[in-house]
């Protein structure tokens, strides 16, 4: 699904990866890690499309309406309540049955109640919870996700196990995280940024 | 009809964010009406009303302003435009989405503009009112590609300005010539002329200023 050979990039002169080689098959599990500033999250913004790689070869065989991404920011609309922001990405993304779907998943996700609150007062956990939503909402054949743990408190950490634990296999998934040891049970590959 | 569909999604968004926070409207108001006060202070007495058409636009181009450099602030919070870059929609109806949005803003600001306007300087007959039309669609659509443009930057309203002002020089003109030419029908093709070359260059060229 993914080939990258030598990816580079700089912004001016500033070097911020540089030598990365990588293969994502698909039902891969790649973990990424390193330190603060090692340049995890251009990786997955240059994996995910939002940035082109300054040099080297970067192949994603997947369309871009069957990619998730989750990054640091939530990507979703303040002003809006939960329902609407994930029915207007439903309608970009041609969900099929959409409002099953984004039920389906406010549910699960523990947004149900507040499904009709503006996002301005959700919490960050609350936030990313919904981030999460937004990214599972067109069950995407490839996950991008940096930090997905981040302002999770311990009950909707343990249902993002749960439901990384369920795509696991089923699904490509490069996934960033400063605690690697959550995920090495399904991981099947990992890429260590110095 | 997907492509319309995403259009008339995206516009619906802009709408219920701006009823929900009221940061644009009211402040696209309260600048337009202070400024026809100012201005009708300012006018010296017997000054003409070509004078006075000039301030028109004066207000209506600042006014537009304003409401462009906040048109992608919400896309901006959250980071959301990445979001919309990255759906397989078609991202000129992004474009096209915050053009419209914008343009119902200006339009619901000169409701009550224009009115104040013929109160407090000179009539408006109907091809000035044509012009002002025309020279809007213009700013929105020129001026949603390029406060995209600024948005991604740090001088972001130091930016918009310098990058609009030029181009709207031709809708200026336009629109002060059907304003007070007796031949108003030539600067009104010319103005729609404009709209159509500059929203098809806006509409092709939106992906390659949200995309690396």
């Amino acid at each position: 699904m993914i080939r990258a050979r030598g990816l580079e990039k700089r912004y001016g002169r500033r070097r911020v990866l540089t030598g990365i080689d990588l293969d994502v098959g698909a039902g891969a599990f790649v973990l990424v890690t390193g330190h603060n500033g090692s340049g995890k999250t251009t990786l997955l913004r240059l994996l995910a499309g939002l940035v082109a790689p300054t040099r080297g070869v970067l192949e994603i065989a997947v369309d871009r309406g069957r990619m998730g991404f989750l990054g640091h920011e939530p990507l979703v609309y303040r002003e809006l309540t939960a329902v609407e922001n994930l029915d207007l990405y439903g309608r970009l993304y041609r969900v099929p049955e959409r409002r099953e779907r984004v039920g389906m998943l406010l549910e699960r996700f523990g947004l149900w109640d507040a499904r009709n609150e503006r996002v301005s007062t959700y919490s960050r956990g609350m936030t990313q919870r919904l981030a999460l939503c937004r990214t599972l909402l067109h069950d995407p054949e490839l996950l991008v996700l940096d930090e997905p743990y981040s302002a999770l408190d311990e009950q909707g950490a343990l249902l993002l196990d749960r439901e990384l634990g369920e795509l696991a296999g089923r699904r490509a998934l490069v996934v960033a995280t400063h605690d690697p040891s959550r995920l090495e049970r399904l991981a099947t590959g990992r890429i260590a940024l110095a | 009809m997907s492509y319309v569909a995403d259009v008339v999604a995206l516009t619906r968004k802009d709408l219920r964010v701006e009823l929900r926070a009221r940061d644009t409207l009211p402040a696209m108001l309260l600048f337009v009406v202070s400024t026809l006060v100012v201005f009708h202070f300012a006018l010296p007495e017997g000054a003409g009303d070509d004078a006075a058409y000039g301030l028109l636009w004066v207000a209506i181009v600042f006014t537009a302003l304003l409401g462009l450099a906040r048109a992608w602030v919400p896309e901006h919070e959250h980071g959301v435009l990445d979001g919309l870059v990255l759906a397989p929609c078609d991202r000129s109806a992004i474009w096209l989405g915050k053009t419209l949005a914008t343009l119902a803003f200006l339009l619901a600001a000169q409701v009550v503009a224009l009115p104040a306007f013929v109160l407090f300087f000179a009539p408006l007959n109907g091809a000035a009112l044509v012009g002002v039309l025309l020279a809007d669609i213009g700013i929105c659509a020129v001026g949603s590609l390029l406060a995209a443009m600024a948005a991604a930057g740090r001088a972001r309203e130091l930016l918009l300005p310098l990058l609009l002002l030029p181009l709207a020089i031709p809708l200026i003109v336009g629109g002060m010539g059907a304003a007070i030419s007796p031949e108003p029908e030539r600067y009104l093709a010319f103005l729609a002329l404009y709209d159509g070359i500059f929203a098809v260059l806006s509409w092709a060229s939106f992906e390659y200023v949200v995309t690396e």
